[in-house]
C-alpha cells in the first residue's frame, strides 16, 4: 500500500492524545485509590488536556488532507453501524470534547461528589468525566486499529495485533508527553507517568518484534489460480492491459528499494522503541528532564517510521492483477 | 438467491483480448451524465486514466506448452460485497432492485477506503472529480426505454465482436446467463475472499481434432493410391475409381 501522509500524521497524533487522555486519568485514579490525602492540582489535568486537545486537534486537520471532498466530511458519520472509520469519525469529535470537558472541570476545580462508596470514597464529577473519557479514548484505539485489521485482503493488517500496536503505541507515546509535563509542572504523577511510558515503550517494542516475525512467515498474499481461474500451476501475467499507470497501480504499491525498506525498519526499532525505552527509563530513574523530553521527538520520528512501513509492507490482494505492465 | 442479480458472464475460450468492451466502455461511460472518467495526460509520455474494464493478458504453462488467457475485469457485482459496508458515508450501495453496486458520487468523500476492501481491484479513483468510480453495468441504459430492446444491454456486451460476454440475471435459473453458467461450468474468481461476486466467468474449453488413417486415404480406392489413374483408350470402357478421363 502506499502511505499517505496525512493518514501517518493522523493516526500517530491522535494515539499520542489518546494516550495522553489515558495517562491523566489513570494518574488521577492513582490517587483516589491511593490514601486521598495528595494529589495533584486542577492546572497539571487542565494543561494536559489542553495539550492532548491540540494534539487530537492537529489529527483532525489532517485527516482533511486524506479527503478529496472535506467538505462532505460530516456524512462520514452515518454508516457507523457497519463502517470502522465512520466510528473512528464519530468517536474522535467525541473524545476532543470529553477532554475538553474534563480539562474545564479540573481547571475550574467544579467537584461535586457524585456517589460515595463504602469503603468512604468518592466519586466525583471530574473522575466520573474521566473514566468516560479514557473509556472513549481506549475505545478510539480500537477503532483506528480496526479500521485496517478489517481489511481481510491485506494479510499483514488483518491481525488483533494490528489493533494492540496502534494502542500500545498510542499510549507509549502518551504516557511520555504526560511525564513531560507532569515533570515540566513538577506534578507528583512524574514517576508514575514516565515508569509507566518505559513500560508501553517496552511492550510496544515487544509487540512490534513478534508482528515483525508474523508477516515474515505469512503465507503467499494471493494465487494465481484463483485470481484468473485457470488451474495450472505455472501462471504468468504478460500485459496488464495499459502501458501507463492506473489508481491500482499507485495506490497499492510503494516503489521503494528493499535497501530503503531495510533502513526504515532498522530507523523505526531504534527510534521509535530502543532509543526512547532507553530515555525514558533513565528519565524515570534518574529524574533527569532532559532525558525524557529527548525522548518524545526521537519516539514521534520513530513511530512515523512505523506508520510508514506499516503501509509500505501492506501487501493487497488485487496486486495479483498489476504484476507486469506489457 | 431469490432478488434479482443482473451480471455479466464472460467466456475466456472465446475471448480474443482486442479491447473492443474496454474503448466501448470508455466511450460510453466518459459520454454519459455523471461526467467524464477523467484522463491526465492521455496522449503523453505518463497517461493516467479511469477505466471501469480491463483486459489483462495471462500465460499459463513453459514454452512450447502454453496457452494465453485474455481476462477482462471489470466490478463482480459481488452479493457479498466488502466494499458496501466499510464506506462512512453510504455513498457505496447495492441496489436492491437489481443488484447493482454503485457509488453515488454527491455522497463520496474520496477517503478510498472502498477500494482497500475490494480484493478485484475493480474501483479506481478519478483524482480530478475527486470520488471513487467503478462499473455500473451501464445502469443509465439497461433501462432506457428509448432504446430498442435489444440494446439495452451493457455497452462492452454490445461491443464485443467475438460475443464473449452475455449479461442478464443470474438468480433467474432460466436465464441465459444462468443457462450459460450451468452448462460450462461457470466459475467465480476469487471465491475463497468469500464475496459472492455475480459476475461469472466460462472456462478454457480445449477443442481437439482427431484425424484417423482412414480419413486421409479414401477407404474404398481399390488401387490402394491416389492420383493419376491409367487413362483408358477411347475403345476401351472408362470405369470410376479405376481409370482418369
Amino acid at each position: 500500500m502506499k502511505p499517505a501522509f496525512s493518514v501517518l500524521f493522523l493516526t500517530t497524533l491522535i494515539g499520542m492524545g489518546q494516550g495522553l487522555l489515558i495517562a491523566l486519568v489513570a494518574g488521577q485514579f492513582y490517587f483516589v485509590i491511593g490514601s486521598g490525602l495528595e494529589h495533584d492540582s486542577g492546572d497539571f489535568y487542565a494543561k494536559g488536556s489542553a495539550v492532548a486537545l491540540v494534539l487530537l486537534g492537529l489529527g483532525l486537520v489532517a485527516s482533511f488532507f486524506h479527503l478529496s471532498h472535506p467538505e462532505r466530511g460530516m456524512r462520514s458519520i452515518m454508516r457507523w453501524r457497519t463502517s470502522w472509520l465512520s466510528r473512528e469519525v464519530l468517536l474522535l469529535p467525541a473524545c476532543m470534547g470529553l477532554a475538553a470537558l474534563y480539562g474545564l472541570i479540573h481547571w475550574f476545580d467544579i467537584t461535586p461528589v457524585l456517589i460515595t462508596f463504602g469503603n468512604q470514597k468518592n466519586l466525583d464529577l471530574s473522575m466520573a468525566v474521566g473514566f468516560l473519557l479514557a473509556g472513549t479514548s481506549a475505545f478510539l484505539f480500537i477503532t483506528t486499529g480496526m479500521i485496517y485489521a478489517c481489511i481481510r485482503f491485506i494479510k499483514e493488517w488483518a491481525t488483533p495485533w494490528t489493533v494492540v500496536n496502534y494502542t500500545l503505541m498510542g499510549l507509549s507515546s502518551g504516557f511520555a508527553v504526560a511525564a513531560i509535563i507532569a515533570a515540566i509542572e513538577n506534578a507528583l504523577l512524574r514517576d508514575f507517568l514516565a515508569g509507566w511510558a518505559a513500560l508501553f515503550t517496552l511492550m510496544s517494542f515487544a509487540a512490534k518484534g513478534f508482528t515483525l516475525w508474523r508477516n515474515k512467515h505469512l503465507p503467499a498474499p494471493f494465487s494465481m489460480k484463483s485470481a484468473i481461474g485457470v488451474h495450472h500451476g505455472h501462471i504468468r501475467q504478460l500485459s496488464q492491459g495499459f502501458m501507463g499507470r492506473s489508481f491500482n497501480t499507485m495506490e497499492f504499491f510503494t516503489h521503494v528499494s528493499p535497501e530503503i525498506l531495510h533502513w526504515m525498519t532498522a530507523l523505526m526499532l531504534v527510534f521509535g522503541f530502543a532509543a526512547p525505552s532507553a530515555l525514558l527509563l533513565a528519565g524515570w530513574a534518574d529524574r533527569y528532564l532532559p532525558a525524557l523530553i529527548a525522548a518524545l521527538p526521537i519516539q514521534y520520528l520513530g513511530l512515523l517510521a512505523e506508520r510508514w512501513l506499516f503501509f509500505a509492507q501492506g501487501r493487497h490482494v488485487q496486486n495479483v492483477y498489476y504484476q507486469r505492465m506489457s | 438467491m431469490s432478488r434479482k442479480q443482473l451480471a455479466l458472464v464472460i467466456d475466456l475460450n472465446i475471448c480474443v483480448g482486442c479491447h473492443a468492451c474496454v474503448t466501448s466502455c470508455k466511450e460510453w461511460n466518459t459520454s454519459g451524465w455523471a461526467g467524464p472518467l477523467s484522463d491526465t495526460d492521455p496522449y503523453g509520455a505518463d497517461p493516467l486514466g479511469v477505466f471501469f474494464n480491463r483486459v489483462q493478458t495471462f500465460e499459463a504453462g513453459e514454452f512450447p506448452h502454453t496457452e494465453t488467457i485474455h481476462f477482462p475485469k471489470s466490478c463482480l457485482h459481488c452479493e457479498e460485497p466488502p466494499c458496501v459496508p466499510v464506506c462512512p458515508t453510504g455513498a457505496s450501495f447495492k441496489r436492491e432492485e437489481d443488484g447493482i453496486v454503485l457509488v453515488d458520487y454527491d455522497k463520496c468523500i474520496g477517503c478510498k477506503y472502498c477500494s482497500w476492501n475490494c480484493p478485484y481491484g475493480v474501483r479506481e479513483f478519478d483524482t480530478k472529480q475527486g470520488v471513487m468510480k467503478k462499473c455500473t453495468l451501464c445502469a443509465d441504459r439497461i433501462y432506457d426505454e428509448t432504446l430498442p430492446e435489444d440494446r439495452r444491454k451493457p455497452a462492452c456486451v454490445l461491443a464485443c465482436p467475438a460475443g464473449a460476454r452475455s449479461f442478464g440475471d443470474i438468480s433467474n435459473p432460466t436465464s441465459e446467463v444462468s443457462q450459460a453458467i450451468r452448462d460450462n461450468a461457470g466459475f467465480q474468481i476469487m471465491p475463497e475472499m468469500g464475496t459472492q461476486p455475480a459476475n461469472h466467468y466460462l472456462p478454457r474449453r480445449k477443442t481437439k481434432l482427431v484425424i484417423h488413417d482412414d480419413e486421409l486415404m479414401r477407404a474404398d480406392n481399390p488401387l490402394l493410391k491416389e492420383g493419376e489413374l491409367p487413362r483408358p483408350q477411347l475403345s476401351e470402357p472408362f470405369l470410376d475409381d479405376v481409370t482418369s478421363w
